[in-house]
């Protein structure tokens, strides 16, 4: 989720304004013009209400299918809308919870848990209580689709959701997810538990992650150690087998933590912080 | 290290290129670069072209611990590189600091396409080792360094830009010659940076940057 999605097709990179941008999303002729101008939107943070409203109206498009039966420009609509900031379109972002392409079902709640608007917690959470039966995992919510890599429904991108939006609430549900069988949906819960609870023991599950085998799942050991401003896990991100890109996006998160824990106590530079940017600085 | 068991270059340098999987690769060249052998020195360079990212760093930290010996053998491999090759040594430059790769650096730092070479190589500029130039191109080469390092503080990138900041207090804290000059030229940058940088990493490493150029201001008044 940490890669942005760009469109392969070098015939459509041109370079838009906020009118041709709208123009080539309307229009119903070229469905790759149509699904670059969604990410460009979103790309350059286009925030007048002419783009929103565009975009709004390609969630709902039924033209553009991919084999699979999918519809890429929702998918690319549901990411844009993310990054403008504007909550007007929550609604509409909730309904396509309800999409029956798993892709544009995960972008709505990853675009949800950007906008970090409240209202998006009671349909988030339906998906998980429906996996839970006397306080255990139903297996159900460990299954794959037939022939595709991915569950039936995006739990990393719902409960990393679940865990921004502060939903304590949901604590009970997600806490039952630490037990799948897919280790990024357990890191998933383990970075959301540790946003609604600040206990280490959560941390501390992210940070035996970056000792893991298979460099894609310490990458996202990482990006969530960064995302939870896990301060007292700097030292082994710096020393985690990864590219140092990464590591220090991770430590900059952390860093951004603790500069926030800093100014409340006025503080110009305090010791946590200066090693942190000395962990940072060995990167480099 | 054990006494009784001296690794012998040539077997070291024999098991890099025998070896037949990523895996094998890496332990391999890990094991060359400790011995930290001017032997060593070709292979390690031979490695930076693999295509293989991990070997690549363990071959890029053996050269920089190598230091100086490597420099001269790698600029002259430049030509025949392609971009990844390149890219990795500008690493080693960055990392051992030797004036001869200088043109190399300052090039990189400020229009290099990959913004981890820009990073490194910006690091690289503010930890260039003065004793190896003549004493009479020190000043010169100082200023050269400095005009670029604050062109680098507008790199789109923030990691760049960090990177930026660390050359620039190092070179507030090691340069002697104009000091006075110097010194304020990067200070009023830095405070310029700090409130015009959305990045709450920045401002951080800035305030930390002019609170140990400050230090050893005041310590050596």
């Amino acid at each position: 989720m940490y890669q942005e999605i760009e469109p392969s097709d070098s015939n459509t990179q041109e370079v838009l304004t906020l009118e041709t941008a709208v123009d080539n999303l309307k229009q119903k002729e070229d469905l790759g013009k149509r699904y670059y101008a969604a990410w460009w939107l979103g790309k350059f943070r286009v925030t007048e209400e002419k783009a929103i409203d565009a975009l709004l109206e390609a969630l709902e498009d039924s033209e553009n299918r991919s084999s699979d039966g999918g519809y890429p420009l929702r998918r690319n609509a549901a990411k844009a809308l993310g990054k403008l900031g504007n909550t007007k379109v929550v609604p509409a972002l909730i309904r396509c919870l309800d999409c029956d392409d798993y892709y544009v079902r995960e972008s709505a709640a990853q675009a949800l848990e950007m906008l970090g608007d409240k209202q998006a917690i009671a349909p988030l959470m339906k998906f998980l209580t429906l996996m839970v039966k006397d306080g255990e995992l139903l297996s159900l919510a460990m299954e794959t689709v037939e022939d595709k890599p991915h569950l039936r429904e995006p739990y990393e991108a719902i409960i990393e959701a679940l865990g921004t939006l502060n939903a304590s609430e949901a604590i009970p549900f997600i806490e039952t997810f630490l037990n799948h069988s897919f280790a990024k949906v357990q890191y998933a819960a383990a970075r959301a538990m540790y946003q609604l609870t600040q206990d280490s023991e959560y941390g501390e599950i992210l940070v035996r992650a970056l000792e893991g085998d298979g460099l894609q799942l310490r990458r996202s050991a990482l990006m969530d150690l960064g995302a939870i401003g896990y301060v007292k896990g700097g030292n082994a991100i710096a020393e985690t087998l990864a590219e140092n890109s990464l590591k220090l996006i991770s430590l900059k998160g952390l860093l951004e933590y603790q500069v926030n824990q800093d100014s409340q106590s006025d503080i110009t530079v305090s010791s946590t912080s200066h090693q942190l940017m000395d962990l940072m600085d060995t990167l480099l | 290290m054990n006494q009784n068991y001296l690794p012998n270059h040539e077997k070291l340098i024999e098991a890099v290129n025998l070896a037949d999987s990523a895996d094998k690769l890496l332990d391999a060249v890990e094991a060359l670069a400790e011995i930290r052998s001017i032997e060593a020195i070709p292979t390690l360079i031979e490695v930076l072209g693999y295509n293989n990212p991990g070997a690549a760093v363990a071959a890029v930290e053996g050269l920089i611990d190598i230091g100086e010996p490597s420099i001269p053998c790698l600029l002259e491999s430049l030509d025949d590189y392609n971009y990844g090759a390149r890219a990795w040594a500008i690493r080693v430059f960055a990392g051992v600091g030797d004036p001869q790769a200088l043109n190399l650096l300052l090039k990189a730092a400020s229009s290099d396409f990959s913004l981890s070479v820009r990073r490194a190589a910006t690091r690289g500029l503010g930890f260039i080792r003065w004793s190896k130039l003549p004493p009479s191109k020190v000043h010169e080469t100082q200023e050269l360094i400095l005009d670029t390092l604050l062109l680098v503080t507008e790199d789109g990138e923030w990691v760049v830009r960090y990177s930026s900041i660390v050359a620039l207090e190092q070179l507030a804290l090691t340069v002697t010659a104009e000091k006075i000059d110097f010194d304020q030229r990067i200070e009023t940058r830095l405070k310029e940076l700090f409130n015009d940088d959305p990045e709450i990493a920045i401002k951080a490493r800035i305030k930390l940057a002019l609170v140990k150029i400050n230090t050893i201001k005041n310590t050596n008044i």
